[in-house]
């Protein structure tokens, strides 16, 4: 398609964006690798000096990182196994002929639009709070000892909290792949005298098969870079429970001023992303054609 | 699948989506009722009707000043956005309709720079901005976020572009239009869906982004998620006046989301779920 | 006003030879059809003409004017897609109009110019819907409207009636050749349907590969086709095409046989053969031949032919109605 003089014309059009993103992603991203090698430390800028693999070792052998490591494992998994379950299970309840459908589905998918800060602060204050929260008041009610989440459940308390802002994206979208299955298909099924559950299991779950990839990759995206929450509840503590990889190279950067420690941490993090990434580049390429 | 259901089958169907969705949608409620209520009633135990006082939503202001996160907010949301339009829409025009061998590789490419973990870029650009004056200014915050959301601005527009037929732009070609009358005249217009709910969605990401505003703002510059984080120290801890804040700090971008919430499924999969 | 001149035009993407070498003659006012299989370059041509492709080389001219880099706007061409490519967020009228208003016509000759198209193409009282109020049928003759009020020194239409469904089409077919007998303006016609070429065209040119096999008025290629290509492509049933001994003995290697050009008998004749499948139309008659050397042939008799599934027939060819072909193909 399209002449020589809309090709070239289409050139221009095309440069700012794609110059944008190359220094976006390359100055940061190079600066980044150059201080992993360094000893630097804000404090004391002066005594900054080469320090070969030093800031990877350091970070290996620190318990305290594969304690990160290990919560933004669970963090990401508890977060997806809710969300995803919960996800079908809620958008097969809101596919069903019900009155009201359009004001549920704006109930559903209101948490998504609050913003991180927000949701943590709420759930840690109104719902959550040991004394004046709604958990609280329920325990009360059934005569039970009121439980202090963040301080006894701290990784827990943090899944919950994300679970509940991400499992709106994820019934969403899994709504709307639902909405797309073909009605005669089933009804052809039915007629072949397949159950609901064998119609489910056979029709159903592998049509979704796709948008629950990309509900999956999506998320996990988003999740390993989960800050917000954990800052405002726990400060990634007691101790490092509640610590991910994304809070340990802040607080390393942040509150320790260690340069070159967190950008060693922020390179562990490009490589954990982009093995996430090219999962999810290679589903959603197929759809390029 | 139109299908004749019973009137029992669906009440039990619509109780059960009712109880579930106002489970799920029972924090954000019961924010914007402690809000109205006085501090002492919202410690005072679970209790749905507040005495509609609109004391905390005063003293919100009076005491944090808040007119001026939410400006930031304002601004910067809408202004990375806005940005990034004008840089995207030339850009998913070349690639729709006039694509080259390369044009998948480069929407790849882009998509790959979203993939980026924030944090791991966080010490250069930190130690940029302390350099160069950036720090906890406006501008600083619009050029991050709208860096930021460029992939994704491009991609949804060119996904919406894509859907345009070429001969269309032929047709007005043929019509004798220019390159500038073709966009004007015959593109935008068929575009202004997209392109709405493109503006859209990114004023909601960049709204609620809070991982740079944190990290870049101080006061001046810091808009309502960092202003917001700020209330997490335990001398800001009033129930009432937290809720207050949240409600006023989520109430647009939830209005804003529930409008959007079918081209939210195609901007955040890439395309790749309609 | 409408000459069009092809020299040597040659058409590639990347690698690939769309169009490899083509020179044609369009006369003033003629009625061209472009006319061969999906995919053998039709478009290519049509759009390389029109300036939506760049020619790899070669040269095109409109009445005797280079117009090989000027740019679509600039050659005075009007297009009908085979989308209809109305503007969907436009009236009728205005995207009628939407030509005019690009070359700043004065709003009243443009509305002039807008309600006479309306009135050639029965459009007056849609003018105020929108495209998508419109069926596919009313949305095509927005579609010419729209190419007509500019008066161009030529037409191309790419395909326009394929969305249409068959009784509609061949309305279409009629009120296209009206048209052209009215205004009198050099018409491209691309189509791969034989039909509507043989009906419609004064000059028909066949396409196979990006190469034209041949040039001709519709009778030309019917009566003398210059290869086996077009003797099989042209012509509805296909021609029958017989190898072998009964070829070599008319000094060919294959000879092709229209169903029409059959004479048919019950007792003798040159190919005997049996009757698979008989179709009595009434107005004529078709049948599947097996004939006794291995071919399948069909036959068409006018009127009714008695025959049914399995009885013995003999089919003669009509006197000099025999296409003889040579081993490459080439009319012998
Ligand atoms: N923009 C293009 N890029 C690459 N190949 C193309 C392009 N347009 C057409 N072709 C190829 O050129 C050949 C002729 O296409 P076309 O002119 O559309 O055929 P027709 O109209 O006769 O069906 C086809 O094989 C097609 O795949
Ligand atoms: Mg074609």
């Amino acid at each position: 398609m399209a002449t020589r003089q809309t090709q070239s014309l289409a050139k221009i059009m095309r440069a700012p964006a794609i110059i944008l993103l190359l220094i976006w992603m390359i100055v940061p991203l190079g600066m980044t690798l150059y201080y992993s090698f360094l000893n630097y430390n804000l404090l004391n800028p002066t005594q900054t000096s080469w320090a070969g693999w030093f800031n990877y070792q350091y970070f290996y052998t620190d318990p305290a990182f594969w304690d990160s490591i290990w919560n933004t494992l669970i963090l990401v998994l508890g977060v997806l196994c809710i969300t995803v379950v919960g996800g079908i299970l809620i958008a097969l309840l809101i596919d069903k002929p019900i009155f009201g459908q359009g004001i549920v589905r704006i109930l559903v998918i209101s948490p998504f639009f609050v913003m991180p800060p927000v949701a943590a602060l709420i759930w840690k204050n109104m719902i959550m709070h040991p004394s004046y929260g709604v958990f609280a008041d329920v325990a009360q009610f059934l005569g039970m000892a009121p439980v202090d989440w963040f301080a006894q459940y701290p990784l827990f308390s943090i899944i919950l909290i994300v679970a509940w802002q991400w499992l709106p994206f994820a019934t969403l979208i899994l709504l709307t792949a639902l909405q797309s299955l073909d009605g005669e298909q089933m009804e052809a099924a039915e007629m072949d005298g397949a159950s609901a559950l064998s119609r489910f299991i056979y029709l159903t779950l592998p049509h979704m098969s796709r948008a629950i990839t990309v509900v999956i990759l999506i998320q996990t995206i988003f999740l390993l870079s989960i800050y917000a929450e954990i800052l405002v509840t726990t400060n990634g503590g007691p101790g490092n429970a509640s610590t991910n990889l994304t809070y340990l190279i802040y607080r390393a950067a942040r509150l320790n001023f260690d340069i070159g420690g967190a950008a060693a941490g922020g390179i562990i993090a490009v490589v954990l992303a982009n093995i996430v990434a090219i999962f999810l580049m290679r589903a959603v390429g197929k759809n390029l054609d | 699948m139109a299908r004749a259901v019973s009137t029992q089958t669906k009440i039990g169907w619509t109780i059960a989506a009712w109880v579930v969705a106002l489970l799920i949608f029972f924090p954000i409620l019961y924010t914007v009722i402690t809000s109205f209520k006085t501090e002492q009633e919202a410690i005072a135990g679970f209790d749905l009707i507040p005495s509609f006082t609109l004391q905390s939503y005063g003293e919100v202001q009076t005491q944090n000043d808040y007119i001026r996160p939410f400006t930031n907010s304002v601004i910067i949301a809408v202004g990375s956005t806005i940005l990034a339009l004008i840089v995207a829409i030339p850009a998913a025009w070349a690639m729709a309709f006039a694509p080259t061998k390369q044009t998948k590789n480069i929407l790849m490419w882009m998509l790959s720079t979203k993939m980026m973990p924030a944090v791991a870029v966080l010490v250069p650009i930190y130690l940029i901005f302390l350099n160069t004056g950036l720090m906890d200014t406006r501008i600083g915050l619009v050029i991050i976020l709208m860096l930021m959301n460029l992939p994704i601005v491009v991609w949804m527009l060119y996904t919406y572009f894509r859907e345009i037929p070429g001969e269309i732009l032929e047709a007005a070609r043929m019509d004798g239009a220019t390159l500038g009358q073709e966009i004007v005249h015959v593109l935008t217009p068929m575009a202004v869906p997209g392109i709405a709910s493109t503006l859209l969605l990114n004023i909601i990401l960049a709204w609620n982004e809070a991982f740079w505003t944190i990290q870049l703002t101080t006061t001046n510059a810091a808009p309502l998620s960092a202003f917001i984080a700020s209330f997490s120290s335990p001398q800001g801890l009033f129930w009432a006046k937290l809720s207050a804040a949240s409600t006023m700090a989520i109430a647009p971008i939830l209005i804003m989301g529930w409008f959007s919430q079918k081209q939210l499924v195609r901007g955040l999969t890439f395309g790749a779920v309609k | 006003m409408g000459a069009i001149t092809l020299q040597n035009v040659r058409k590639s993407f990347g690698d690939v030879e769309v169009i490899p070498g083509v020179d044609l003659e369009i006369n003033e006012g003629e009625f061209v059809v472009f006319v061969g299989p999906s995919g053998c370059g039709k478009s290519t041509l049509l759009r390389l003409i029109a300036g939506l492709e760049d020619v790899t080389s070669g040269r095109i001219l409109i009445d005797g004017q280079d117009v090989t880099d000027a740019g679509p706007a600039k050659r005075g061409l009007a297009m009908v897609f085979q989308s209809y490519a109305l503007y969907p967020h436009m009236s009728v009228r205005k995207n009628i109009a939407f030509p005019l208003k690009m070359a700043k016509m004065p709003e009243a000759e443009q509305k002039a110019r807008v309600d006479r198209a309306a009135k050639i193409l029965n459009l007056d009282s849609y003018l105020d819907r929108r495209p998508g109020q419109l069926s596919g049928g009313q949305r095509q003759r927005v579609a010419i409207g729209r190419a007509i009020v500019r008066e161009p020194a030529a037409f191309l239409f790419d395909e326009p009636l394929s969305n249409l469904d068959a009784a509609l089409r061949v309305n279409m077919r009629v009120e296209i050749s009206d048209l052209h007998n009215k205004l009198k303006t050099t018409m491209i016609y691309v189509t791969h349907d034989q039909v509507e070429a043989m009906t419609m065209a004064d000059k028909i040119v066949v396409l196979r590969a990006g190469r034209i096999e041949q040039v001709g008025s519709p009778l030309d290629l019917y009566n003398s086709p210059a290869n086996r290509f077009v003797g099989g492509f042209i012509g509805s049933p296909n021609m029958n095409f017989i190898e072998g001994e009964a070829a070599r003995r008319m000094g060919a290697h294959s000879i092709g046989v229209r169903p029409e050009h059959w004479r048919m008998s019950t007792t003798e004749g040159a190919f005997p053969g049996t009757v698979g499948v008989a179709e009595h139309l009434g107005s004529d008659t078709l049948l599947h031949v097996e004939l006794d050397s291995g071919e399948n042939v069909i036959a068409r008799a006018e009127g009714e032919f008695p025959v049914h599934h399995g009885d013995k027939i003999w089919l003669t060819p009509q006197d000099g109605r025999v296409y003889k072909f040579r081993e490459d193909g080439l009319a012998a």
